[in-house]
């Protein structure tokens, strides 16, 4: 049945010469989310990569752990935490090569870090102390995107410009179910079909655009059926499956690495805290249906299948646990111990070459934080008062 | 305009009730938007429109604020009143090319047979500690942009008032709320709302003789407090509210600088380029010999809104505020 029967699509009759370009039935995703752990494919998964996925699930869920404390001790301006997704962003990053870049939303922090980038610098975004504390260019990542889908066009021109550098580089871009509305995601997706840019399109479906379920989102049967009307194929996979969704990527990056052209990938996950500490959840979803989800957790999947294989042991597991509280000991250090930033840092970097005006701007705020300097010893004068508010 | 003392309102609370009134008293009025109905938005403004007018009158939409803005003007082209809200300030340029290219030149372009009764709410402006993206302050695009109203009101009465005049306009309003004023409180009445000015009046907020400040939306505070301050130091300042700043209302700015003979344009965004250089070409163009000394400026620094830590360094503040008066000062000594 072809894709356009299936939805029931008014379809002219094709005048005699017209052919259809491809057969939408392979590009159509599976009806079910593709699954490994618990089925019998687990037995052919590589034994050393299911242990790093977990050590690095083990990781992760530490890591969103200690985010989301550290904005209830207001050293983290806003943390969107993934807990419940660490499959999807650790399955997906750890398919990619040295070579290859990733193209991350605001939620893909862990994602980010398991491409490399040091814990604390992926917050630096959340913190408020810059908008980018890493180089994109040292782990092959983008910043994060704040603007949603934004960044999906640029995965597909990087992707097609180092196609036509001849190298064989994959873009990994990252999007929210909600964010697959956006006239960008529709841009992109098109350009990477007609152009078949080496790139892999994830979306991670949690269930909520902030408040709004995927159902007010999109009529589609599933987001991977978007792929087929931009004529690349979409898949759909478990998102709390870490074997899965690596498997399930990894095939996809091979594709278009061999100039096979883009892949749509749907994860179907949950988001199990709220949009962000900033939020209240109780408001628009059911405690029963986050119960259900939590059930299905992607650390315990994967422990289950690791333990019941005798590939981990309660000391194996201790392990991954003192290795990630580590890294939180060292989150939580730098958190507290980090200086403020540099007021003067303002005027850098706005261009490649300072303008007058800005030279004239930072010479103003010099000579106020100079006063403000002196002040503070001499004592307030009346009414003198910082700007803004915080 | 009176104030009733009743209990305390934020303004946020205002603008609710200017959206509850203003759709119960026409039903073409519809609010839609991201997350405003189950949620009641990411500030609450929409909160409990849904409930009380059902989901076809106040609308989650799908993520896509072109979208949005695009099916609001289908919506208003068929006789309804859309009230959008976008979530943040930089979150409303997506939907910038059906701003410019359509809700405001419809009109125009159909010789008026066409009007586009659309009102954009925009939460703009810095100081509430946002990420980056979430604490632009896009005014100068829209005032750019002709066609289009830009409405920002200050107090918790005129967040009312000027919605519900905003929402009743036929044309297309740009209206931006300060968002870090969103929790300010002030004695009002709602369930005696109270009437203002119709758009494009400013306000005398604090009558003074000095020099006048002009200013709008979330620099307003700012500016009433460096005039308080101003007195310690034997300056006595007016401040006036814009409210509007398309139209603008030249001729309460020009009596105010007539009388006062000095002006300081004070807002958060940036300077180069920003609304200030409209506003002091204005003044000088009017009152240039009732000037006793050029119109200043203080405004945002040229830079991209910088992250959370940094903004105060960023934001007008009183002190710079009471400089740029001092140099009026020695303008006119010197
Ligand atoms: C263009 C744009 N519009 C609105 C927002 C505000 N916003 C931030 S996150 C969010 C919901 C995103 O949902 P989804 O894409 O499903 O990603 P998730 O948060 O679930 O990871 C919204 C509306 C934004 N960041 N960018």
């Amino acid at each position: 049945m072809t894709v356009l029967e299936q939805r029931g699509a008014y379809r002219p009759s094709p005048p005699p010469a017209w052919q259809p370009r491809t057969d939408p039935a392979p590009l159509l995703p599976d009806a079910e989310p593709y699954r490994v752990l618990g089925t019998e494919s687990a037995a052919k998964a590589d034994p050393g990569l299911l242990l790093r996925l977990y050590a690095q699930l083990v990781r992760g869920r530490r890591y969103n752990a200690q985010a989301t404390a550290l904005t209830k001790q207001g050293r983290l301006a806003v943390y969107p935490s993934s807990t419940g997704q660490e499959a999807c962003q650790i399955g997906a990053a750890l398919a990619l090569e040295e070579r290859d870049w990733l193209f991350p939303s605001y939620r893909d922090t862990l994602a980010v870090v398991a491409r490399g980038v040091d814990p604390v610098q992926a917050l630096t975004l959340l913190r408020g102390d810059w908008h980018n504390g890493y180089d994109p260019y040292a782990h092959r990542v983008a910043p994060l995107s704040t603007p949603l889908a934004t960044q999906l066009p640029h995965a597909v021109g990087l992707a097609h410009a180092a196609r036509l550098k001849g190298d064989d580089v994959v873009a990994l871009a990252m999007v929210g179910d909600g964010g697959t509305s956006e006239g960008d995601f529709h841009e992109a997706l098109n350009f990477a079909a007609v152009w078949q840019a080496p790139v892999v399109f994830l979306v991670q479906n949690n269930g909520f655009a902030i408040s709004v379920p995927l159902a007010k989102q999109t009529a589609a049967p599933s987001l991977a059926h978007k792929a087929v009307g931009y004529g690349m194929p979409g898949r759909l996979v478990d998102g709390n499956d870490a074997a899965a969704v690596h498997e399930v990527l990894a095939e996809a990056v091979r594709h278009a690495r061999a100039g096979g052209g883009p892949t749509l990938v749907e994860a179907v996950t949950y988001r199990l805290d709220a949009h962000t500490n900033a939020d209240d959840a109780t408001r628009y979803r059911q405690d029963a249906e986050v119960a259900a989800w939590r059930a299905h957790d992607p650390v315990e999947l994967l422990e289950r299948e690791l333990t019941a294989r005798g590939l981990l042991d309660e000391a194996g597991i201790e392990a991954a646990r003192q290795d990630a509280e580590t890294m939180a000991a060292a989150l939580r250090e730098h958190m507290n111990r980090d200086p403020e930033p540099d007021p003067m840092d303002l005027f850098d970097h706005v261009y490649a070459d300072t303008t007058a005006q800005l030279r004239e701007q930072r010479a103003l705020l010099r000579a106020e934080l100079e006063a403000e300097q002196e002040q503070s010893g001499a004592g307030e004068r009346p009414g003198a008062r910082e700007g803004g508010t915080r | 305009m009176t104030t009733v003392a009743v209990k305390p309102a934020t303004l946020a609370q205002a603008l609710n009730r200017a959206m509850r009134d203003a759709m119960a008293a026409d039903p073409a009025v519809h609010v839609l938007g991201e997350d405003v109905g189950t949620l009641g938005g990411v500030f609450r403004v929409t909160d409990g429109l849904a409930k009380e007018f059902g989901e076809d009158r106040c609308t989650d939409t799908p993520l896509a604020e072109a979208g949005i803005l695009g099916t609001a003007v289908g919506m208003a082209m068929y006789g309804l009143r859309p009230v959008v809200e976008m979530q943040f300030d930089a979150f409303a340029y997506p939907a910038f090319e059906q701003l410019v290219s359509h809700v405001a030149r419809m009109r125009n372009r159909t010789r008026g047979r066409m009007p586009l009764p659309i009102t954009v709410r925009v939460p703009y402006g810095g100081g509430i500690g946002g990420v980056e993206h979430h604490s632009d302050s896009s005014e100068v695009y829209y005032m750019a942009t002709p066609g289009l109203h830009v409405v920002t009101p200050a107090t918790v009465a005129d967040a009312y008032g000027l919605l519900r005049r905003a929402i009743a306009s036929d044309d297309p309003v740009v209206f931006l709320e300060p968002k870090r004023l969103y929790w300010s409180k002030d004695t009002w009445d709602p369930e005696r709302p109270t009437d203002v000015a119709p758009i494009g009046r400013a306000v005398v907020r604090r009558p003074g003789s000095g020099a006048t400040l002009i200013t709008y939306g979330p620099s307003l505070p700012v500016c009433l407090e460096a005039a308080e301050a101003a007195q310690a130091e034997g300056w006595d300042l007016e401040v006036i509210d814009l409210r509007s700043l398309v139209p603008f209302d030249d001729e309460t700015v020009c009596a105010a600088v007539r009388r006062t003979g000095r002006a300081v344009v004070v807002h958060e965004s940036t300077g180069f380029g920003g609304p200030g250089g409209e506003i002091a070409a204005r003044i000088t163009e009017r009152c240039f010999h009732h000037l006793e000394a050029p119109v200043l400026r203080v405004a945002g620094f040229d830079i991209p809104y910088p992250p959370p830590m940094l903004e105060r360094h960023h934001l007008p503040g009183v002190d710079r505020i009471l400089d740029a008066v001092a140099r009026l000062q020695w303008e006119a000594e010197g």
